[in-house]
């Protein structure tokens, strides 16, 4: 399968990345991993006349804790979070979600702005970003922009980036003492995307009360859905099993799945709740570790 | 008809150079302009991993990179495993423990296995299973694959004492 012919740049900055694309318009896509945009190309789903690849800007690949945050270069692979003793030993949660996603070959390209950015529900990213509350950076010609990743999402395959911009970096608010996450994937083999994904971030004071809780549904509606009402229900509850079922059930209606062949929506929704609970429970396991 | 760009890669410790249309795939690229025919075009859906090949030492789906973002890299693919016509202890271990059947997996499983090895000489059962998990077999069941990986991983341990 043959991509459609374009136009190759390979800018050397972000501004001349950015340059590019306000010269080239709507014809012109931001090529990063190239692991959903590739195969999107190579079956003509995607048609871009004018490519930019960003995969010389070194200086977009980064994991590092600074102000306050957890900051992430657009630019940095799957693999890399993978390896980083940051994200090994502080971001569990973060370290479940990178390993799931697609296989080894794929996460040695694959990019964490990219798998945002694509804004397909079906990403892996996406729910653990909704739980950890992170923020997003889109970088255009006047500089710099902060988006919640909870409006990040406008639908399948648009969101809040508008032309012009590149997505440079995502910030995760550092999460207090008392914190854990988890992110847990029902999949039909390695490699495959969800059939449902939930990602569960709590914090909780010392007697076991949940100061703040973050949850994130992947592949269940039309964007990455933020279950807020289960969110709502637990905070400044005590964590126990009784709250996480209802939270559970929550969340669950929460989803918005349709049948396909991974399986009817009924299912899944049954799969929301029930990895919904197990999501908060290593959750809490690891906010108290 | 798009502009063509010049790349230069390394392939195998050979320098090539190479005028090249934006959208060739790497693949496409080793097997019709470098005659290199070792790398499989299986699925050509980024799932099976037959056309994986090392760029800059990391396994990728060489169906699923364009060739001119490989310019001013190093490929390593299946041609280049071998030493001065010695096989490669993967390449024994594939044959010795019968790691395939057809083989038309095995190219892109050798050079998975062999980025696995490189990070990690002494993989468990767990762990070849998991850095080989790009890689689709529809013959074997993976039982002699796996135990080619452990062979070559024991040869190689024996070599270097």
């Amino acid at each position: 399968m043959i991509p459609q012919s374009f136009e190759y740049f390979s800018p050397a900055t972000i501004s001349e990345a950015i340059t590019l694309l306000h010269e080239h318009g709507d014809g012109a896509k931001i090529l990063s991993g190239g692991q959903s945009l590739i195969p999107m190309m190579k079956i003509r789903l995607a048609r871009p006349e004018f490519i930019i690849d960003i995969n010389r800007l070194a200086d977009l690949q980064y994991v590092k804790e600074e102000g306050g945050f957890l900051k992430i270069g657009g630019l940095t692979r799957e693999a890399d979070l993978e390896a980083s003793n940051l994200i090994r030993s502080k971001y569990p949660i973060i370290l479940d979600t990178a390993a799931l996603i697609a296989d080894p070959q794929v996460r040695n390209l694959a990019t964490v702005g990219g798998n945002l950015a694509h804004g397909d529900p079906a990403n892996d990213h996406p729910a653990t970003m909704l739980a950890l509350g992170a923020e997003i950076i889109a970088t255009g010609r006047s500089g710099e922009r902060t988006i919640p990743v909870s409006g990040f999402f406008l639908s399948v395959f648009t969101t809040a980036l508008e032309h012009g911009e590149i997505l440079t970096e995502i910030r995760i608010p550092i999460p207090p003492s008392g914190s854990g996450g988890a992110y847990f994937k029902l999949e039909r083999k390695v490699g495959d995307f969800a059939t449902v994904g939930v990602a569960a971030q709590v914090t909780l004071d010392g007697t076991g009360v949940c100061q703040r809780a973050g949850i994130g549904l992947t592949n269940v509606g039309a964007t990455p859905i933020k279950a807020t009402r289960a969110e709502a229900f637990l905070t400044g509850k005590t964590m126990d099993q009784q709250q996480i079922n209802q939270a559970a059930r929550l969340a669950a209606e929460e989803a918005q799945p349709s049948s396909d062949l991974r399986g009817p929506a009924e299912y899944k929704v049954s799969m929301v709740r029930e990895l919904t609970k197990r999501a908060l429970v290593r959750a809490c396991e690891r906010a108290v570790s | 008809m798009a502009t063509k760009k010049h790349i230069r890669v390394k392939v195998n410790g050979r320098d090539r150079e190479a005028e090249v249309e934006p959208r060739l795939l790497l693949v496409h690229f080793i097997r019709e302009v470098l005659t290199l025919t070792g790398t499989h075009v299986g699925c050509d859906t980024t799932n099976c991993g037959a056309c994986t090949v090392l760029l800059d030492g990391r396994p990728v789906k060489s169906c699923t990179v364009f060739a001119v973002q490989a310019d001013g890299r190093e490929i390593r693919t299946i041609e280049g495993v071998a030493n001065n016509g010695k096989l490669h202890p993967l390449q024994e271990g594939f044959k010795e423990e019968h790691g395939l059947q057809c083989g038309f997996c095995t190219p892109g499983m050798i050079m998975s296995a062999c980025a696995l090895l490189e990070k990690n000489p002494h993989p468990s059962e767990q762990e070849i299973r998991w850095g080989i998990s790009g890689n689709l077999c529809r013959c074997t069941g993976y039982q002699n694959i796996v135990k080619a990986v452990q062979y070559a991983a024991n040869q190689m341990a024996l070599s270097e004492k």
